[in-house]
């Protein structure tokens, strides 16, 4: 496979998948006596040693409370967590620091926006728009809501290949559609929603819309400003940074009608026993001390990602996406799950002769990490008639290396149990 | 990690082939059994009479660890005594989650000795209890769902 060298800018690195493992310490190691290979990253991306040591010189060094004390160590602390929101902000390619709110990670964003929008927002009637392929933390949160407001949750359904066509979102949408809750990328499947043409024409119906964009991030562009989606919720741990810190995007104008999610410091101006005044955003949105050292991870991953060129990252991946799809459909027994076409970075697949989590156990013991299980994504199994899947899933640092012994360790499956 | 500790023959045997994987008729009890972690469901059903276990069968589809389980534990109940099968739970139950077991307590299991492996496999634990905790609960409490929690 030869590949023309693209024109970049010399201080980003061109892609080498070799030099790129060197990156992440988890990978070198071995599990159960074979080398790891690491094919689960849509659970959680491991975590490049920037990122660690970031961490760790919040613990080590800069070890204080933020927006508090004059005191030198929290004035370093106060700006590396801002810095990291404006690292987020560029990212994202929203307009304003003030549009990013720092949360414990997607399912928090969105069940901010359900409560703090929704409960103001919704009467009795009104709709909530989500999509056949979503995992559990973009369904139970509306349920929540829609049992607190009298709101009725209205379901895109998908194809059989596991895509969200645009006919079918169209007929799903009404006059009483008030918001669209979609993945970006699903994460049983990897399917890739038709996101811009969709929130077109939510919008066109006077609905708002909220990507969860989960497992969108590290494998495909994001720039809320060019989609005009109205809330973007995503996770640092898929985007090479640490768990418990996530970010709500959030339009401006909306979040300033937003009323408090939780309360408590952080998020007020004064406070007395008659009033309380709230916090400027995106504080108003931040009650208590934050995962300081987490949203510093989260800054220092995204300075390793943006260290590459992102469209060679996704061409690494698609590539190996490919690789694998091949390798995996040529194993007698297998069948692959969710087809739609431009998918990234996820293979769901069933085996006639184990189930998932057979498979699991077995390709565990040859060192190769998978998932296995319903994805919290019942639904999608529901719809394919099955209870789980074994799922392959990539990241940045995945090689064709990693097929092949995947691959190597599903013959095994298949002389066990074939 | 030798994989044919967990995966004996007895186990790959019953997993491809469970036996009394049907419901018994007559039958007055039923207790269905699901596990959370991986979507796999059953429904058993038996005939009590008196303390007796007359008959045992059940439906359900789920990994070879999780079927060879029910499919032995239907064999090993079928004729025993409320309290015998009580007894047999414990020692099955502690095979599978506590200290390794003792030659004794192995014999003591019969063919169910099979899943003494499983104890190294901690994910696989609630795969090899899911039968167990069903046909507990359906003595008990029938009706509801057994967890393996």
């Amino acid at each position: 496979m030869t590949e023309l060298a693209p024109i970049i800018p010399a201080s980003v690195k061109a892609f080498d998948v070799e030099r790129v493992r060197e990156d992440f310490p988890a990978l070198h190691q071995d599990v159960h006596g074979k080398p790891l290979v690491y094919l689960d990253s849509a659970a959680t991306t491991l975590k490049p040693q920037s990122v660690i040591d970031a961490v760790d010189q919040v613990y080590a060094r800069d070890c204080a409370n933020i927006h508090r004390a004059v005191h030198l160590l929290s004035q370093r602390a106060t700006a590396q967590f801002e810095e990291a929101r404006e690292k987020v902000r560029a990212f994202l390619n929203a307009s304003k620091t003030t549009e990013i709110v720092f949360t414990r990670g997607t399912t928090e964003a969105i069940n901010l926006v359900a409560q703090s929008w929704g409960r103001g927002a919704l009467r009795d009637g009104d709709e909530v728009l989500v999509t056949e392929l979503e995992h559990h933390s973009n369904i139970v949160p509306w349920q929540l809501l829609c049992q607190q407001t009298g709101a009725k949750l209205v379901v895109v359904p998908m194809t059989d290949r596991g895509e969200i066509l645009r006919e079918a979102f169209e007929q799903s949408l009404s006059e009483r559609t008030r918001l669209v809750a979609m993945a970006h990328v699903s994460n049983a499947l990897g399917t890739v929603l038709p996101v811009t043409e969709l929130i077109s024409l939510a919008h066109e119906r006077g609905a708002l819309v909220l990507l969860d964009g989960a497992q969108a991030v590290s494998h495909v562009d994001v720039d809320v400003h060019a989609l005009d989606c109205d809330f973007y919720a995503f996770s640092g741990h898929k985007l090479y940074g640490p768990t418990g810190i996530g970010v709500l995007y959030g339009k401006e104008r909306l979040l300033e009608e937003m009323p408090p999610y939780q309360g408590g410091g952080d998020m007020i101006r004064s406070v007395t026993f008659e009033e309380t005044i709230y916090n400027d955003l995106p504080y108003k949105f931040e009650a208590g001390t934050p995962h300081i050292a987490g949203a510093v991870g989260l800054g220092a991953a995204i300075d390793y990602f943006s260290s590459f060129d992102a469209g060679l990252i996704h061409a690494h991946e698609n590539a190996v996406l490919r690789y694998a799809t091949e390798a995996l459909e040529a194993v007698p027994g297998l069948r692959v799950v969710g087809t739609a076409p431009g998918k990234v970075a996820a293979l769901s697949f069933l085996m006639e002769s184990a189930h998932p989590h057979d498979i699991g156990t077995v390709v565990d013991a040859e060192g190769v990490a998978i998932r296995t299980g319903h994805h919290c994504a019942q639904p999608v199994m529901e719809h394919f008639g099955i209870a789980a899947t074994a799922r392959a899933s990539l990241g940045m640092y995945n090689s064709f290396g990693d097929i092949d012994a995947l691959v190597t360790a599903l013959r095994k499956v298949q002389e066990l149990f074939g | 990690m030798d994989l044919r500790e967990l995966y004996q023959e007895v186990i790959l045997d019953h997993g491809k082939n469970p036996r009394n994987h049907r419901f018994p008729d007559p039958s007055n009890r039923e207790g269905r059994g699901y596990n959370p972690l991986c979507g796999d469901k059953i429904t058993l059903r038996l005939q009590l009479d008196g303390e007796t276990i007359s008959d045992v069968g059940f439906i359900g589809q789920g990994c070879a660890i999780s079927q060879a389980a029910c499919s032995t534990m239907t064999e090993a109940v079928k004729g025993k005594t409320v309290p015998e099968f009580e007894a047999l739970f414990d020692k099955f139950h502690s095979m599978v989650t506590g200290d390794e077991a003792t030659e004794d307590e192995l014999d003591a299991l019969g063919k169910l000795a099979v899943f003494a492996g499983v104890r190294e496999f901690p994910m696989r634990v609630k795969c090899a209890t899911l039968g167990w905790h069903t046909l507990k609960q359906a003595l008990h409490d029938e009706g509801s769902e057994a967890k393996t929690e």
